[in-house]
């Protein structure tokens, strides 16, 4: 991979250096035995279910997996970013619960739809700033503090609504555009997936910013005394995850019709953490990659449409769901190679 | 245990191999150790010591070869199955648990119960009879906190847990890196006892006079082979040294006499307190080694913690060049210039996970991007070169940290630094867990740092180290500087002096 470069330093008469492992070692270090394993196991699940109903490969059923799993994808996508850096964010749920409220109700005050996406995104990035802050400077563990704002922005979000549905935005073009319209003949809300999924994974792999996103979850101490700011990236972080949950939350608001506080966002931090963990983004942080958490989404998005249109039971999909969670977590701690013993 | 025991070795293993991902860790490994004696185990790092070790534990099963004890096979396969046998692994760094006593941390796991009741005043007096058996009545609180207990003594908490039940074979694994010369003959004294036991012991370790001090026989390692066992009393340091690098390593500290270098000091500190020190003043000129001395404890690593802005500072001024420059955090140092290597390179300063190359340009991101896009073509060529100038092993650039030995690790940390370029560069224990051969490799790689002009301060806690590199000695003690001594007037007994002395007026103190 880098031969050029090391063929001008390579030093001659040096105490045998270990082997360079060979190439199929190293293609799977490039693409990753987690990325591997999980595009098969896509693939048998995708032979599974088309053998047992093959309107499951029609395009408009692909369309509706790709527009069903947009919004935890967004979530999903940020939640990396945070669990990269070692932290966790349980409150994107609610903060998209409140986001999908706030844009309504300013909707309807305004009558503008940019307005009311704008205050919603103020509000997501407030959420944020609020999440960051606490765990940096009131020094408290990334679980607590999101659990606390998980109840409290979920509380807030119902008591500006008084717990109910606000508005109606079925008939102003840009939400429609943001739930049923499409560029290219590819529906918005998978654009708007993709583009985020992209910029993010560029972020991470090419920038300084990833890279100490990497380097703090790796080893704080580390990345601190090697002049990294980590305040700024935690509350950076948070910042991003409360921004993207308010999009979420504005997708939710398009694709209902109409502000939900609660219905449409429960349960998402769930999904978004499962699915960061099934793509390998490591729990302790500092290990895991954008490309294995949509596969992880597609994943998840596919199991929950093939379980539909199999009629399953949906309650069955949370089982799924829950046991996924585990699974992902156990294989990852398997890899590396931690023996079992009992935690506290 | 029975009393023929000097006849049949107590451990032996036959033809021991084990691979870990692309790198055979042992080759086909013979090894006797006898009860009544103590064995030591020399090798470079990466020769295989460690994965013995980690075998005899119980930790890692071997691909192929045997193990027996007093000739009956074992076969381990979880350290409890290690423990059962009678054997034991003293590692550097035990396992303490922080909030409960000394009593409960050595009879964790075995508390002697009824039922699943404890009485705290039976473990305790269990343990008083324990120490004094082994004469470190006065050396471990029974009812001190795990939190509380130096380096020194969360081994004796370690040892004593192994010797609550019948022991047969114990290794230690380079147990004094971390202690003070008079916690080295406490800790000689219960191997004597031990071995005086019929105790087959192992040693590891790096340290010569020690190997000479405490072992009956050495065996060495190379990359995974024996090379052979030898008698102590029939050998010496250079020839085990040749045994362990397969080549003669004549002057290891070889640093030039130069000039008092004049002017205006790389490095100025005046007045710095903290909590754990006092009043520190320092000058370190560019080209120059300033080595810190000292006992554990005395505050030194603790010092390259204030300086660098990693602890909070309540006084005092630090000068880069002359200009008084502001540090809050590791961030401000490094602009300044100051680097600092700090001494747990696992848990502080490396990325286990992460590559060579991750690792290496950790501090220079900021200097190699564009629009904050790294430049990778750059990157690599910064890690490509220093590993080849550090000479650090690996099969690429693009190797996870973890699987290098602790003196490439090593070596990635320095290289780091040097990415970086700074005005000044703090080594807190730069070869401690090091072989050998690395260590000067990391020796000649100081003396480079310096003749390009850079101030480079070193802590060690080995003083012919420190006597070797240093052109100028600090010598610290319950966090201050006792004294400072060139390089001329340096030797081992006037440091030790003023690192047990306690107060200024000291022959030797002044400058």
């Amino acid at each position: 991979m880098t031969s050029t470069v090391a063929d001008q330093t390579a030093e001659q008469s040096e105490p045998a250096p270990p082997a360079r492992p060979g190439w199929p070692r190293r293609l799977l270090r490039a693409v990753g035995v987690q990325n591997i394993s999980l595009v098969i196991a896509l693939a048998v699940l995708v032979a599974i279910i088309g053998a047992q109903n093959s309107k499951f490969f029609l395009v408009t059923n692909i369309e509706t997996i790709g527009t069903a799993v947009t919004v935890v994808g967004l979530l999903a996508v940020v939640q990396t970013v945070v669990m990269l850096l070692g932290g966790l964010d349980i409150s994107v749920g609610s903060a998209a619960g409140l986001a999908s409220v706030v844009s309504a109700m300013v909707f309807m005050s305004t009558h503008s739809a940019a307005i009311g996406i704008l205050v919603a995104l103020v509000t997501g990035v407030a959420t944020g700033v609020f999440n960051g802050l606490v765990i940096v400077y009131g020094r408290v563990n990334a679980v607590i503090a999101t659990l606390a704002t998980y109840a409290g922005f979920r509380g807030l979000a119902n008591l500006i609504s008084n717990g109910r549905a606000q508005g109606y935005t079925g008939t102003d073009s840009t939400f429609v555009f943001l739930a049923r319209g499409s560029i290219a003949g590819i529906p918005t809300l998978i654009w708007i997936l993709v583009i985020l999924a992209l910029a993010v994974h560029l972020m991470l792999r090419y920038t300084d910013i990833g890279r100490n996103i990497y380097a703090m979850g790796g080893n704080a101490t580390a990345a601190r005394l090697a002049g990294i700011n980590l305040n700024r990236y935690v509350v950076g972080c948070y910042i991003a995850a409360g921004l993207v949950a308010a999009v979420a939350g504005v997708l939710l608001t398009a694709r209902t019709g109409s502000g939900q506080p609660t219905s449409g966002s429960q349960g998402l931090e769930l999904q978004a953490i499962t699915a960061a963990a099934l793509g390998g983004v490591a729990m302790q942080g500092g290990k895991g990659t954008i490309t294995g958490t949509i596969l992880a989404v597609v994943l998840l998005g596919v199991l929950q449409n093939g379980l539909t249109i199999l009629n399953v039971n949906s309650f069955w999909q949370d089982i799924a769901q829950g046991f996924l969670l585990v699974v992902a977590v156990i294989i990852q701690q398997r890899r590396r190679g931690l023996r079992a013993v009992g935690l506290p | 245990m029975s009393s023929d025991a000097a006849a049949a070795p107590r451990l032996a293993a036959t033809e021991l191999s084990k691979r870990f991902a692309g790198v055979q860790a042992l080759r086909a490994v013979q090894l006797q150790a006898y009860g009544g004696e103590v064995m030591a185990l020399l090798g470079e790092n990466g020769a295989g010591k460690s994965t013995l070790l980690k075998i005899l534990a119980g930790a890692h099963r071997p691909d192929s070869g045997t193990l027996s004890i007093d000739g009956e096979r074992v076969s381990f396969s979880s350290p409890r199955d290690a423990h059962r046998a009678g054997v034991r692994i003293i590692y550097q760094e035990p396992e303490i648990i922080p909030h409960v006593s000394v009593a409960e941390n050595i009879y964790v796991g075995a508390l002697p119960a009824r039922g699943h009741r404890f009485t705290r005043a039976a473990l305790r007096a269990r343990v008083v009879a324990d120490l004094a058996r082994y004469g470190f009545t006065s050396a471990l609180d029974p009812d001190a906190l795990g939190s509380e207990l130096s380096p020194a003594q969360r081994q004796l908490v370690e040892i004593l847990r192994a010797l609550t039940e019948s022991v047969r074979v114990i290794a230690f694994d380079e147990p004094t890196s971390s202690l003070s010369d008079t916690e080295v003959e406490v800790l000689f004294r219960l191997i004597r006892q031990l071995r005086d036991e019929g105790v087959a012991v192992i040693y590891v370790s790096h340290r010569m006079n020690e190997i000479f001090q405490i072992s009956d026989r050495v065996t060495v390692l190379r990359d995974g082979a024996l090379v052979g066992t030898v008698t102590t009393a029939e050998t010496d340091e250079a020839r085990l040294v040749r045994m362990m690098v397969g080549r003669d390593l004549t002057d290891m500290f070889v640093r030039e006499r130069r000039p008092r270098p004049t002017g205006t000091p790389a490095l100025t500190v005046r007045g710095l307190s903290n909590d754990d020190v006092h009043d520190i003043d320092l000058e370190v000129y560019g080209g120059e080694v300033l080595g810190i001395a000292g006992l554990v404890g005395a505050g030194r690593s603790e010092l390259a913690h204030a300086i660098v802005g990693s602890t909070p500072v309540h006084a005092g001024e630090i000068l880069v060049d002359g200009n008084p420059v502001r540090i809050s955090g590791p961030r401000d140092a490094i602009r300044a210039g100051i680097g600092f290597a700090p001494e747990e390179r696992k848990a502080q300063a490396l990325l286990m996970q992460r590559s060579v190359r991750d690792n290496i340009s950790l501090a220079i991101l900021d200097r190699i991007r564009v629009a904050r896009v790294v430049r990778r073509g750059e990157e690599r060529a910064v890690a490509q070169r220093y590993t080849g100038q550090l000479r650090i092993r690996t099969p690429d650039i693009e190797q996870v940290v973890s699987s290098l030995s602790g003196g490439n690790q090593q070596k990635v940390v320095l290289a780091r630094w040097l990415a970086r370029r700074p005005r000044v560069l703090i080594l807190d224990e730069p070869t401690r867990g090091v072989d050998v051969g690395a260590k000067a490799e990391i020796y000649a790689v100081i003396n480079q740092l310096t003749a390009d002009g850079i101030a480079v301060i070193v802590i060690s806690s080995e003083l012919p180290e420190i006597l070797g590199l240093s052109d100028r000695i600090a010598v610290m003690q319950g966090g201050r500087v006792t004294g400072e001594l060139d390089r001329s007037e340096a030797t081992e007994e006037r440091v030790l002096a003023l690192a047990m002395a306690g107060d200024l007026t000291t022959d030797g103190a002044t400058r």
